[in-house]
């Protein structure tokens, strides 16, 4: 029995945020050595960046959700109300980036506080209660508004002209001139979130705590912790940051329709599964999801850039890298089973 | 709870507590509130469609009509979540990756010919191979790589739109004659609609299954516990595997409803969210999305109560982009008071309201 | 509360729907005592210790703690802890996916900063003290069952208990193991720990308790000191009546004398499987029972599993009658007429939901096919029959397996077996955990059919059960076979000696 305890130094969890970023940096670095072109510069990656900090930030709930053995599919539905509900806002009541930000919000904490105690204190499955959020939230949406709303207010634009330049990071153009490469405040906000949540998730009893209820409720029940109040709060915290990551999404592309964020949950769950969170519970890392996100949309670039432009192959190399990360997935767990 | 327990189970006492009563209180609940706010609701007329055959037509036949194809992937979707414990959310995807495959038969390379290109029926049977096929992927990748249903599936409900585009080239082909268009519609002769009566034929089919096969008994064994499961000499993997396939094959069916009532398909709207009141008819029928017990017609009716919502919904002039919301609202209430927990406190509730009356009486 | 009572439990009661599962029970324990808790299964073991950790509210009765004015009420597990009550139980309560010093602290510090450093040092102290061959920073998982059952005791340990209850600790553990934890009560003893004892094995409650309280069908039957209650009494006092059946059941079986009596039934030659055991030869003849002995994880069961083809079998050579014939998955065992009841009820056995009707005739109706399913008149007549034969406790045939007691569960498990009519029978740990009067009916049912020519492997950690039983056993030791005993040979001694090899034992 005492035969190959020590084998294993890596834990699963680790072993699968490390083939997350292997896999992203060699995707990367190839694009670059033989795509060349943009994938050269800097920018590239932080436009990646950019275009996906809404994404980011939902994503990192999603992976919160997914490690207490939750999931929450109703996060696009939940982004595309606050843009909508933002934009009208902003446009039709003269409101404020701030007055804006605390409606983002405020949906997010109403979802939450709903979900969360339908799925931790009167136990229905968290699939079919997100499912109802999303219709809600999609219904929502074209009850408040159905056209397009493009934002013309001033403090608003301002807000979304924030940019920070990177030092050393730049590169001269043809005529010689100095391009700064620069990155949108959603961007930091999203790291920042991103930094936080790891923390928060690795540094505190209450992060352990949702580890522990995704590994194994009854177990978390009998160790002590509120089995209960932790979903619920991995549910409100979820559709919190989906609140606060719409408004990101939202400053990003300035404007509000009824077909915003579609299958933004999709994108979430695939990102946080690339990442290395297990569906199962109890093991991931919002690290790995952030290069999930990385990696989903670096391969769409390199997939439009060597010419498969066609609309379809961008879902057709989504659904292929989740093919193959879910079988890498099988594969490590069905290791540690064996044992 | 003691006294109901201990109590002799009557008919009427065993219809309350069958799943059945679930979606059948909401059955009665919806036909009550129509009742109440406008009894028109349930006229049903006889009159002829421009075709000039006699068509039924009314909201009830309606509701008939459109639910056909919810119902018959319900079936479906019933076996893949008490064999996995999980949902197949591609079929929405699957139905237009089939239903194109199917297209692409009937109508050859050509956009809008002015022939088939071949007999419906061989259209139809590639149709359900297609089916079959997303199926089998799924279904391996849920038994064999043991990856959980809903996230195997994300694979094909990313992917599956696209490659239906890639089947016709992006065109939306038309179909030509009036043959096609019976599936969807009705056959000359017959009020009924067609779809309604395919559903039937499904529902009778699937009776037959259960009742000369053990397929009920297998499913049930493998999702409740998979390892007792194979240790009485089934085998997990296949029955998972096949479970996942009849839903190809319900997906197969319903593609040629869905591509019957337009004689086209267009591939990125047809059935939209039909995954998402699949799962729900599957909820309301009061199945256990974890697996294990199910019961198929609970499934079946749920089906229809949803779309008589949706039906309803649409009477009461709801536009279709808001309907989400309101149906949301609707499978909320049914949900939360269906909720074991919220039972469970209203029985208390009860007894407390109960006693203190005995006492003073 | 007189001086050294830790805890007080009065007049609890507690009913579930349709059944009343603790009616009045009182309950003491002092400080310093080790107190086995006894019962049958169904008596109300497990429920008066989740009623005392929170999991369950109590309908009737008061639970008074020393230090505590007044009476406690304690509505969670961690109120529970709060108080100073822990607990370990049966089956692993921790996190799997957690490291070792996790599961260690989790839930129960204060402050809201995981100091990981901190955890990490004291966690390796606590094991290093202990003896316990795990690393802090070890995924649970990783380590073995025994493992994590120690690190559940540690952690209950190092939370300054009043009071630890011990609810069948020791059913994963092997015998030095089961030792150690035993020096770790009477250390716990020594410090003024009150420690409640719940068990099935007699051996051990007469080893380390100081009393007993023994509870019968939800009710007290009384509390005694060890001394002053013999075996016999306390079984007596559990089952509710004088127990001759305790006698020696052998003698009053008679062998199989009918056709083909003698001939060799099954037969492996260097059988192997994926489980990690050595390749092993194994014969059973018709009518005969045997058994596999040795300590817990020296492969017996491995060893049916790969007979039965439930595990990957890699090699070896099979013979049935005298015909080679191929196994390699249970359908084709269950078609060469071999049946298994699996170690573990609850995981491997029962489908929970299904009914007892459903159960029973699995087995039946996967042989004889998926287009040919049973009538449910057929069915029924099957139930009824067998629930009368095995005598099964159970409201009717219709109702779901999981809610009936872990014995009746059993007889279900059997009465499927028995159903599917094999040739030879396979029952691995057939008695774990379930109460002495099913034991017992299952040991006379296994020499009944056995003389009605049927073959039976019985195994069992209980070897006086197996002695009872067997006409010829195995000996396992480090997943090989190392002996093989008959006759006279079949005593207590006899197997400890070969079990423990030729090195001192």
């Amino acid at each position: 029995m005492p035969a190959n305890k020590k084998k294993r130094t890596l834990s699963d969890a680790n072993l699968l945020l490390l083939i997350t970023i292997v896999v992203f940096f060699v995707m990367y670095i190839s694009a670059v050595v033989f795509l060349g072109s943009g994938f050269r510069k800097a920018q590239m990656f932080f436009n990646i960046l950019d275009a996906n900090a809404g994404l980011v930030i939902t994503a990192c709930g999603m992976s919160l959700v997914m490690i207490t053995q939750g999931i929450d599919i109703s996060i696009g539905g939940v982004v595309r109300l606050v843009c909508m509900s933002c934009a009208v806002n902003l446009e039709l009541q003269n409101g404020t980036p701030f007055t804006a930000f605390l409606i983002a919000m405020g949906i997010g904490l109403a979802f939450g506080v709903v979900q969360g105690f339908l799925v931790a204190y009167l136990e229905i499955q968290p699939f079919i209660v997100s499912l109802a959020g999303m219709y809600f939230a999609k219904g929502l949406t074209t009850i408040i508004h159905t056209n397009p709303i493009s934002v013309t207010n001033e403090a608003f634009k301002a807000l979304r002209k924030i940019e920070f330049v990177l030092p050393g990071l730049g590169y001269y153009n043809k005529k010689g001139t100095y391009i700064n490469t620069t990155i949108e405040l959603g961007s930091v906000v999203a790291i920042v979130v991103v930094i936080l949540m790891f923390l928060m998730l690795r540094y505190t009893k209450f992060g352990r705590n949702f580890y522990a209820v995704g590994g194994n409720k009854q177990s978390a029940l009998m160790l002590g912790i509120n089995v209960k109040r932790t979903k619920f709060m991995s549910h409100l915290i979820c559709s919190l940051l989906a609140g606060f990551g719409g408004f990101v999404y939202f400053v990003h592309i300035g404007s509000a329709a009824t077909s915003n964020a579609n299958g933004m949950e999709m994108n979430a769950i695939a990102s946080s599964i690339i990442g290395g969170t297990l569906l199962t519970g109890g093991v991931g890392n919002v690290i790995g999801t952030l290069f999930g996100v990385l990696s989903l949309n670096t391969i769409q670039n390199i997939v439009s850039s060597i010419g498969l432009d066609d609309a379809w192959w961008t879902d057709i190399t989504i659904a292929g890298m989740l093919c193959l990360f879910l079988i890498i997935q099988s594969v490590v767990m069905s290791r540690t089973k064996k044992k | 709870m003691e006294k109901t327990a201990v109590k002799k189970q009557n008919p009427f006492s065993r219809l309350l507590h069958s799943q059945m009563m679930i979606p059948l209180v909401a059955l009665v609940l919806l036909l009550g509130f129509n009742l109440l706010m406008d009894p028109t609701f349930f006229k049903i007329t006889l009159g002829t469609n421009s075709a000039g055959n006699p068509v039924l037509s009314g909201n009830l036949i309606s509701a008939l009509n459109n639910g056909s194809e919810l119902a018959i992937l319900a079936i479906g979707m019933t076996l893949v979540t008490a064999a996995s414990g999980g949902q197949d959310i591609s079929v929405g995807a699957t139905i237009a990756i089939s239903g194109s495959a199917m297209l692409r038969i009937l109508c050859g390379t050509e956009s809008s010919p002015s022939t088939l290109a071949a007999p419906i029926i061989l259209g139809f049977l590639v149709a359900v191979l297609v089916g079959m096929l997303c199926g089998l992927f799924n279904g391996i990748l849920v038994a064999t790589f043991k990856i959980q249903p809903m996230i195997a599936t994300l694979i094909l409900y990313t992917a599956g739109r696209s490659i239906a585009a890639w089947i016709n080239n992006n065109q939306l082909p038309i179909v030509p004659g009036s043959t096609f268009t019976y599936f969807g519609g009705f056959i000359p002769g017959i009020p009924i609609p067609t779809p309604f009566l395919i559903a039937v034929l499904c529902f009778i089919i699937m009776a037959l299954v259960m009742k000369f096969t053990n397929l009920g008994l297998y499913t049930q064994a493998v999702g409740i516990n998979e390892n007792a499961a194979k240790l009485n000499g089934l085998k997990p993997a296949f029955i998972k595997i096949l479970s996942f396939v009849i839903l190809g094959v319900c997906v197969a069916v319903a593609a040629l409803i869905k591509c019957s009532r337009t004689s086209t398909i267009n591939y990125s709207v047809v059935a939209q969210n039909i995954e998402m009141d699949a799962i729900l008819a599957v909820a309301l029928g009061g199945n256990s999305l974890g697996g294990g017990k199910f019961n198929i017609w609970a499934s079946v009716v749920a089906a229809y109560v949803i779309q008589l919502l949706t039906t309803t919904l649409y009477k009461f002039k709801v536009s279709s982009d808001a309907l989400p919301a309101y149906k949301a609202v609707v499978v909320i209430l049914l949900i939360v008071f269906s909720a074991p927990v919220v039972k469970e406190k209203m029985a208390e509730i009860g007894k407390k309201v109960r006693k203190p009356a005995k006492e003073v009486g | 509360m007189s001086e050294n009572v830790v805890l007080e439990m009065k007049n609890i009661s507690k009913s579930f729907p349709g059944v009343r599962a603790l009616q009045n029970v009182d309950f003491k324990l002092c400080e310093g005592e080790i107190h086995a808790l006894m019962g049958e299964n169904g008596a109300g073991k497990s429920t008066l210790i989740k009623v005392l950790t929170g999991v369950y509210g109590k309908d009737e009765g008061e639970i008074y703690l020393k230090g505590e004015s007044g009476a406690v009420s304690i509505r969670s597990p961690q109120e529970a802890q709060n108080l100073g009550i822990s607990t370990v139980y049966q089956e692993i309560t921790l996190c799997p996916n957690l490291t070792v010093a996790e599961n260690m602290y989790i839930g129960r510090e204060k402050g809201w900063r995981q100091n990981w450093r901190k955890i990490n040092a004291d966690t390796n102290r606590i094991l290093e003290s202990l003896g316990i061959p795990a690393k802090a920073t070890q995924q649970l998982s990783s380590c073995s069952i025994a493992i994590q059952q120690m690190v559940a005791i540690a952690r209950a340990v190092d939370m300054d208990c009043k009071v630890l209850i011990l609810d069948e600790p020791t059913s994963s553990l092997d015998e030095q193991e089961v030792e150690k934890l035993f020096g770790l009560m009477r250390d716990l003893r020594a410090k003024g720990v009150g420690i409640i004892f719940v068990t099935h094995f007699l051996d051990q409650v007469y080893e380390v308790c100081d009393k007993i309280t023994v509870l019968r069908d939800g009710q007290l039957v009384g509390e005694y000191v060890i001394e002053d209650l013999p075996r016999v009494m306390l079984v007596s006092k559990m089952l509710g009546k004088d127990l001759d059946d305790m006698a020696d059941i052998k003698s009053e079986s008679e062998e199989y004398t009918g056709e083909g009596a003698g001939s060799v039934f099954y037969e492996a030659e260097n059988l192997q499987s994926n489980a990690g055991i050595h390749p092993f030869d194994f014969y059973i003849k018709k009518g005969e029972v045997n058994g596999f002995t040795g300590l817990l994880g020296s492969g017996r069961s491995e060893c049916v599993r790969a007979i039965f083809g439930a595990d990957h079998v890699t090699s070896g050579k099979v013979k049935i009658n005298g015909k080679e014939v191929k196994i390699t998955n249970p359908l084709e065992a269950m078609k060469n007429g071999i049946a298994y009841l699996p170690e573990d009820r609850k995981g491997d056995g029962i489908i929970g939901d299904l009914s007892v009707r459903e159960n029973l005739i699995l087995a039946a109706q996967v042989l004889k096919g998926f287009f040919r399913p049973f009538s449910k008149a057929e069915a029924e007549k099957a139930a009824d029959e067998y629930i009368k034969l095995l005598g099964i406790k159970t409201a009717s045939k219709e109702t779901p397996i999981k809610s009936l007691s872990g014995g009746n569960q059993q007889k279900v498990i059997v009465a499927r077996w028995l159903f599917a009519h094999p040739e030879y029978l396979i029952l691995d740990e057939p008695t774990r955990g379930i109460d002495i009067g099913t034991k017992t009916e299952i040991q006379k049912l296994v020499l009944k059919l056995a003389s009605e020519g049927m073959s039976v492997t019985f195994i069992s950690s209980e070897t006086d059960e197996m002695l009872r039983t067997c006409s010829r056993l195995v000996v396992m030791r480090d997943r090989k076979v190392v002996g093989e005993l008959t006759g006279d040979d079949l005593n207590q001694n006899k197997i400890m000696s070969t079990i423990a090899g030729g090195e001192e034992a």
